[in-house]
């Protein structure tokens, strides 16, 4: 045996590959000797950020991921929730935000590629994606150019992957200037009783590779992602993966096809650190070694290192523990769809991790060890420090009606239609609700009335502004867009996304905004199932906003009872569902002091979960009864925003009476948590609404009737009626102007 | 009606297909495999939507050359009924067996959205469930819809009455020539068009006005 020690391991090489000297210690303690140039290259892999979640890991563990539909939570390649019927909700939500930036097409692709395969992986056939997208400011010289790629990337692989886009998020803001977001999500459906796990078991069994052959694309991928952004960052382009979408949709019906013939053993998609990971994970789950044989790897480029092969992030692979007599079946599942198939190796007794190179052993550790013993640290974190409140008095006036233009046509609340068109929203045929509103619906194939609702959250401005209030407003959000359709929120995935957290004050946003989301969930009942961490989101020392992004799943039983947004019809009562006292109070990090007054003070707004709890509830069970005719969630640009939402998107005005004593911007502006708004085909003085209004009374909710649609403008109170056409105009109108250069 | 499906790897609307013909026929279509040499006694081809081959090269000129597509071409010319959606459209096209090209968007950009379309030709076995000149609402989702034929064969199609589609309305998404959206061959047995009706022949879908193209063709068959 000798393991090859061509080059030398110097403190520069061992920092290149992301280590600190701690960490290198660590290594020459576990493995007792200097570690060779693949070996240091595979602890430089599993030690990352990405993969370790070294700085994260102790305060995930806090977060509630458990559940009587929980099947499986955080650990596997997606989350999976039972939805009933035998069948199952699988899904994930993952960053690609530093490849993005570098090369957004095929950077945003790959990240869709990515999270889809996460979710077939398991046996799932994904069913819905969606994408929360954040961008530098809307006149920083490379933000159209980023937008353009990045919408072009997720739609040139999703949509000829086959699966429909159903719902997302974009915002803008200058702290993303030199890293964007890309966070991408996928749902699959699959039966509960052949769901796919990544742990290996039986000795002596094959390792099988399949899919697109090895190359040198992405090598060191998952170490750049958990490294900040210099001035360099162009030349890190080499490193970002080339995706394939017509290969993973083979790989997908091959995937399917093969594990309904009972071959599968264990199956692991290679994603960051590729083979690496994904073979040190399948042995150490089952408590086996695992011996590869790289000379057996596929490959497309000539003269390949051990260390290249190992670090490979090339796309469209996976790899497979089989059943010994199934290989023949397997093997020709994979030529039908004439993908790559490769036995490389093998599960073995003696818990380490050897791989073989041109007759040589170029590396042999400790298979547990590897992730077992990755650093783990409790980073120092600062004081929580949230924003101060706006003085009492604080109300930067402006006509009422102006604002509401200005707001329904900005960068904020503007449609997104220009971007969810270049997507396939209806491909399988599913999709009930599709993007504009406040989730995403489709039907559950093969049930008569199932419906699974999907939505994306965040309002990073919260976060920075609190961390820990950000935290629970996100995951709150997301309940109530579930909820406003007519859905039980089931689980969530959280794609956390931050600064560098060896900066106190960084490492504070993430400890209090995961405090945030865990009191929530526990409160919702709506617990994190997968997730994903991407910190380092800096460019020479400037952080992100905070972003911790929840992707929420909810079950309609009967999707043909869902509300969407759209006002249904004229001279409906509109009612202001878990109002407060004076309808809206808080502006403190509004959208209107944002984007009209260039304001970023004040406090975020509280979420009172209690609060939040009976309001979703009473919501849903009102929908479900049936008097609900349309239902919109509250967000940016309050009350007023939502209306102006709900006419466009039904051509219906309505006129808004004012509450006497309440100052009409707080009132029509302000951003008070727990929201919605809701019409009924109900009289408002007959007895239903009275019996509607003395229920909510006793449940301790104030649904104040607020005004009735109608006509062709929306009347917010004593201000000028603006026509819906305009709103329209505005709203459908600065997408398309800002990406043809004539906005800003 | 006995139909077949013929599937390409890279395929990603057959399963919406395949559902469609299911529904409105209450028989499931074969399935035919690319590498299969042999197509079963069919009254209807169908190739559908999606992205055979990736794309890779140009929309549909790999697929076109598959085994399958000697014995597509051969019940064509016998009279068999060919339908072809999106790719479908562009698998036919680069099969020969439609005139023109479909060329990238005038956008450059990949549009899925609901577009107006004019039945131009309601007498062929395709479009007998409309009448001639109705409007009906259909989805599109297609980065390379953009119609293109020299003018002597537009002329052709226009004089022989074999454009069974236009988008109307000013919903054309993509710059065809002649706002078209679905072509004939000359014997009126083969259908190409960008449009997905079988994406529109239920309430789930927001609408059924996709489902005639389908029950015209049921409602003759053998």
């Amino acid at each position: 045996m000798t393991i090859p020690n061509d080059i030398v391991i110097t403190p520069e090489l061992v920092a290149d590959h992301g280590l600190k000297p701690d960490e290198y210690q660590k290594i020459l303690d576990l493995i007792g000797r200097t570690p060779t140039y693949t070996e240091l290259g595979i602890f430089s892999a599993m030690w990352n950020e990405h993969c370790s979640y070294k700085s994260s890991k102790k305060w995930l563990k806090t977060l509630p991921t458990t559940g009587p539909r929980v099947i499986q939570g955080p650990g596997e390649n997606a989350g999976v929730v039972d939805i009933g019927d035998g069948q199952a909700v699988i899904f994930k939500m993952e960053s690609h935000n530093h490849p993005s930036f570098i090369e957004p097409y095929q950077g945003a692709g790959t990240g869709m590629g990515g999270i889809l395969r996460d979710v077939f992986t398991m046996g799932a056939r994904p069913v819905a994606a969606m994408n929360a997208l954040r961008f530098g400011a809307v006149d920083h010289e490379k933000t159209q150019h980023l937008v353009s790629g990045v919408v072009a990337g997720i739609g040139g692989y999703a949509n000829a992957f086959g699966v429909p886009t159903v719902g997302g998020e974009v915002e803008f803001d200058a702290s993303y200037n030199g890293n964007i977001l890309v966070n991408a999500f996928a749902a699959g459906l699959a039966d509960t009783d052949s769901i796919f796990l990544s742990e290996a078991k039986g000795v002596g069994v094959p390792v099988v590779y399949l899919g697109a052959k090895t190359g040198r694309d992405g090598v060191g991928g998952a170490t750049m992602a958990s490294a900040e952004f210099g001035d360099d960052i162009e030349e890190k382009r080499p490193t970002v993966q080339v995706g394939d979408p017509f290969t993973e949709k083979r790989l997908l019906e091959a995937c399917l096809e093969l594990m309904a013939t009972g071959a599968v053993i264990a199956i692991q998609d290679m994603g960051a650190a590729g083979l690496t990971c994904s073979a040190v994970e399948m042995g150490a789950k089952g408590n086996l070694g695992v011996e590869l044989d790289l000379d057996m790897v596929p490959v497309r480029e000539t003269n390949m290192t051990a260390y290249e092969m190992m670090l490979s992030e090339s796309q469209e692979r996976m790899l497979m523990v089989l059943h010994p007599d199934r290989e023949a079946v397997a093997r020709a599942v994979f030529v039908k769809w004439e993908l790559d198939f490769a036995t490389v190796g093998k599960t073995t007794d003696d818990l380490r991790f050897r791989v073989l190179w041109q007759g040589d052993e170029v590396a042999n550790l400790p298979i547990k060890d590897l992730g077992d013993q990755a650093p783990e640290y409790d980073r120092p974190w600062t004081p929580a420090a949230p924003a101060p409140a706006l003085a009492a008095s604080d109300v930067p006036q402006m006509d009422v009606a102006d604002a509401l233009l200005k707001l329904v046509g900005g960068h904020q609340c503007a449609s997104r239609r220009w971007i969810y068109e270049q997507y396939d929203t209806m491909i399988q045929g599913n999709s009930v609700q599709r993007p504009g509103g406040d989730a995403g619906v489709i039907r559950v194939d093969g049930h008569p009335t199932k419906g699974l609702a999907f939505t994306s959250d965040v309002t990073p401005r919260y976060c920075q502004a609190d961390p820990y209030e950000g935290g629970k407003q996100a995951v709150a959000e997301a309940w109530r867009n579930l909820t406003a359709t007519g859905a039980e929120p089931l689980a969530a995935t959280d794609n956390l996304n931050f600064g560098n957290p060896e900066r106190p004050e960084i490492m504070s946003q993430l400890v209090h905004a995961i405090k945030g989301i865990g009191e929530a969930c526990l409160a919702l009942d709506f617990p994190i199932v997968s997730g994903n961490v991407s910190l380092y989101n800096e460019t020479n020392g400037q952080g992100i906003l905070p972003t911790p992004t929840i992707g929420g799943v909810g079950l309609l039983p009967d999707w043909t009872g869902m509300a969407s947004i759209a006002f249904a019809a004229e001279n409906q009562a509109i009612l202001l569902v878990g109002s407060p006292d004076k309808r809206g109070t808080h502006l403190g990090q509004s959208i209107y002091l944002r984007d009209l007054f260039d304001r970023r003070d004040g406090s975020a707004p509280p979420v009172d979960l209690a609060h939040e709890r009976r309001t979703g509830d009473f919501v849903r069970q009102l929908i479900r009864s049936g008097v609900v005719t349309a239902c919109h969630d509250l967000s940016d640009g309050g009350l007023g925003v939502a209306l102006a939402e709900m006419a466009v998107a039904s051509g219906i005005g309505a006129q808004i009476v004012d509450l006497e004593g309440q100052d009409p911007v707080l009132q029509y502006f302000g951003e008070d948590q727990g929201r919605y708004l809701v019409t009924v085909n109900l009289d408002p003085q007959g007895d239903a609404m009275l019996a509607l209004w003395d229920q909510a009374r006793q449940l301790g909710v104030f649904c104040p009737w607020i005004g009735t649609t109608g006509g062709t403008a929306l009347t917010l109170g004593a201000a000028r009626p603006v026509p819906v056409a305009d709103l329209k105009a505005a709203h459908e109108g600065w997408f398309p102007g800002f990406m043809a250069g004539a906005a800003a | 009606m006995k139909a077949a499906v013929i599937v390409f790897p890279g395929l990603n609307r057959d399963r919406d297909m395949i559902a469609a013909l299911t529904k409105v026929s209450g028989t499931a279509p074969a399935i035919v495999w690319h590498q299969d040499t042999e197509l079963p006694d069919v009254d209807l081809i169908v190739i559908p939507g999606g992205f055979s081959y990736g794309d890779y090269l140009r929309c549909g000129a790999i697929a076109a050359r598959s085994p399958i597509m000697d014995q597509v071409r051969a019940r064509a010319e016998q009279g068999t009924k060919v339908l072809g959606v999106c790719n479908g459209f562009q698998i036919l096209i680069e099969a020969g067996l439609l005139p023109g090209a479909l060329m990238r968007n005038t956008s450059l950009k990949f549009v899925c959205r609901e577009v107006k379309l004019e039945v131009t030709n309601a007498d062929t076995d395709f479009t007998r469930g409309y009448t001639k000149g109705q409007i009906i609402r259909c989805p599109v989702a297609h980065h390379d819809g953009n119609y293109f034929a020299d003018a002597e064969t537009l002329k052709r199609l226009e004089g022989e009455d074999l454009v069974a589609f236009r988008y109307a309305e000013g919903t054309n998404p993509n710059g065809s020539l002649h706002d078209i959206a679905g072509i004939l061959n000359a014997r009126k047995n083969v259908l190409g068009l960008m449009p997905h009706p079988e994406n529109l022949i239920e309430a789930a879908h927001g609408g059924t006005d996709g489902r005639a193209l389908f029950t015209g063709l049921l409602g003759q068959a053998a």
